[in-house]
């Protein structure tokens, strides 16, 4: 097995030790990190490896959050249930939008797939009889078997790593690679004989599923849901938590996510000027480690081989 | 091999292609020569599918391409290399031609096995083929210019193309690497029995290896021959030859 296989599986044994600490803060920074972690990864497929700068990928997070919620609540559907209709209709919702968006490239699609995600954010926030409008849905009880923050813990660790299990399989194979082509340069990948837009469809609709999968476990993470999980600042935060960890790098967004959220933790206790210290660490980090937090560690060559 | 019959292309009321006829057989070296602007590049575009025809038709092996994806044109045996270089940069140089042997066998869609595993050997071959089996593992956008253009090439044949077009092949290159890359072209195309189509600015290139030239000027076909008989075109002379040369 490899050294980096190796380095997860200790990561992964550690993670499952952490409620261990019994420390009501860690169990909730970790299950929050394990969540935002799938999110960003989630987008770094389209970002990262399509190179489709995605910037409305809260669309499928809220979607994922309020599908799982509503199916529970209003439908009394069983939770796992649920939380898979969450999932597939994510990757619907992804794939209707995405029809659309890779009919456009660069600025246009960017602002195209903002334009959807807030055009999704307006239907939750309106309509009241179902979503509860900009109140939100407050009081999701844990499901069943999973009533405790520790067991919550547990239950979204086992999603998260198999999640990234798939992803990472699916992005070593044919597949992930005909992606990085597209990355590179679309023109080429489309006269190697790929259907360049038929792969980036299929980029959109996985990076849905799995956006929707975190969006679901946020959702009865927190017992509640509001319209901001869908509000344009949510795609931006995941696309900063994305650069932050690197996105030439699998598991960067994921360190960028637990980076930040560790750090916000940290400085709101002191100051409520996280957004001032927020933005002055993304332009020193865009000037002087373009590769994000990874492709620093990578550059120096701290990891002996690097998945690309 | 390929007919292009009438083939009309205008951008915002400037005609680039303008009414073009011409057929290239199987087994041919054709060249397409003509000054900057004559609409060679446009010309490409409109055969390979990135471009949509105005009007006319374009026929490959008997096949109606005229409204076919760049992909599906790919698929049907035509391979490509663009003037400005066009390789995956980040990625190395072996990944480059295996992901287009990867597009050709059709492996593309396959989401669980790795990469790595697939089609070592015939990626092998083929850098060995363009002469870059020392730099497998290199970083294909740090290698020089010249050897970026002949990974183009290795992308292009990975896709076993009956038809090869090439725009520019030699473009930006030194005299010493043109020598290099034109020998290279030569032996492939004999040795896959391939047609070749490509324009190019060097003369003494389009001469050496040409059997038939076109000449384009204006968006319109002036002259096609043997190169003799397009060296001694007075009309070829007088747009072409004549200026800046």
């Amino acid at each position: 097995m490899s050294k980096e296989n190796w380095f997860l599986i200790v990561i992964i044994m550690l993670l499952a030790l952490l409620p261990l600490s019994e420390s009501r803060f860690y169990i909730f920074l970790g299950t929050d990190i394990l969540i935002m972690g799938l999110f960003a990864v989630s987008l770094n497929l389209l970002l990262g490896y399509t190179g489709l700068v995605s910037f409305g990928q809260a669309a499928y997070f809220g979607v994922g959050a309020y599908t799982c919620t509503l199916l529970m609540k209003k439908a009394s559907i069983a939770f796992p249930l649920a939380f898979i209709g969450a999932a597939i209709f994510g990757a619907i919702i992804a794939f209707i939008i995405g029809f659309f968006c890779i009919r456009l490239t660069k600025i246009y699609f960017a602002m195209l797939t903002l334009a959807f995600s807030q055009i999704i954010w307006a239907i939750v926030f309106k309509w009241n009889s179902l979503t509860g409008g900009d109140n939100g849905i407050i009081g999701i009880p844990f499901p069943q078997h999973l009533d405790s923050p520790t067991r919550f813990y547990y239950f979204t660790l086992v999603i998260v790593v198999c999640s990234f299990y798939i992803l990472r399989k699916a992005m070593d194979s044919p597949f992930g690679r005909m992606l990085t082509t597209i990355r590179e340069n679309p023109e080429r990948t489309e006269f190697i004989g790929i259907n360049v837009k038929l792969f980036q469809l299929f980029a959109f609709m996985l990076s849905g599923f799995f956006a929707a999968i975190a969006g679901a476990l946020f959702g009865i993470f927190n017992h509640s849901i509001f319209p901001d999980l869908l509000f344009w600042p949510q795609s931006a935060e995941v696309l900063i938590m994305a650069i932050l960890g690197g996105m030439y790098s699998f598991f960067g967004p994921l360190v960028g996510a637990a980076v930040m959220l560790y750090l916000r933790m940290l400085v709101t206790s002191y100051t409520q000027y996280w957004p001032l210290i927020m933005g002055s660490i993304l332009a020193l980090l865009l000037f002087f480690f373009p590769g994000g937090i990874v492709g620093f560690l990578k550059s120096q060559r701290i990891f002996a081989r690097g998945n690309r | 091999m390929l007919t292009v019959e009438k083939v009309k292309k205008s951008f915002d009321g400037f005609v680039a292609v303008n009414g073009v006829s011409f057929r290239v057989h199987q087994g041919e070296i054709c060249s397409i020569i003509g000054p900057n602007g004559a609409g060679k590049t446009t010309l490409f575009n409109l055969i390979t599918g990135h471009l949509p025809a105005d009007e006319g038709k374009l026929t490959f092996k008997g096949m109606d391409i005229t409204h076919l994806r760049p992909y599906q044109i790919c698929r049907l045996g035509m391979g490509r290399s663009f003037q400005r270089t066009n390789i995956f940069p980040r990625l190395t140089v072996f990944q480059n031609i295996q992901a287009a042997v990867l597009a050709h066998r059709g492996k593309s869609f396959n989401f669980y096995q790795p990469v790595e595993s697939f089609f070592q050997e015939e990626t092998q071959v083929l850098l060995k083929m363009v002469g870059l089996q020392d730099y497998a593992e290199t970083i294909s956008g740090s290698l020089s210019y010249g050897f970026q253009k002949q990974l183009e090439l290795g992308i292009s044949l990975a896709s076993e193309p009956e038809l090869l077009l090439l725009d520019e092949p030699t473009a930006g290159m030194s005299a010493q690497e043109t020598h290099h890359t034109i020998e290279l072209i030569g032996r492939i195309t004999r040795e896959k029995g391939l047609t070749l189509l490509f324009t190019e600015h060097d003369m003494e290139v389009v001469f050496s290896i040409s059997e038939r030239i076109m000449v384009l000027h204006q968006g319109r076909l002036i002259a096609e021959g043997s190169p003799e008989e397009v060296r001694n075109n007075p009309d070829v002379k007088k747009v072409y030859l004549g200026e800046g040369r």
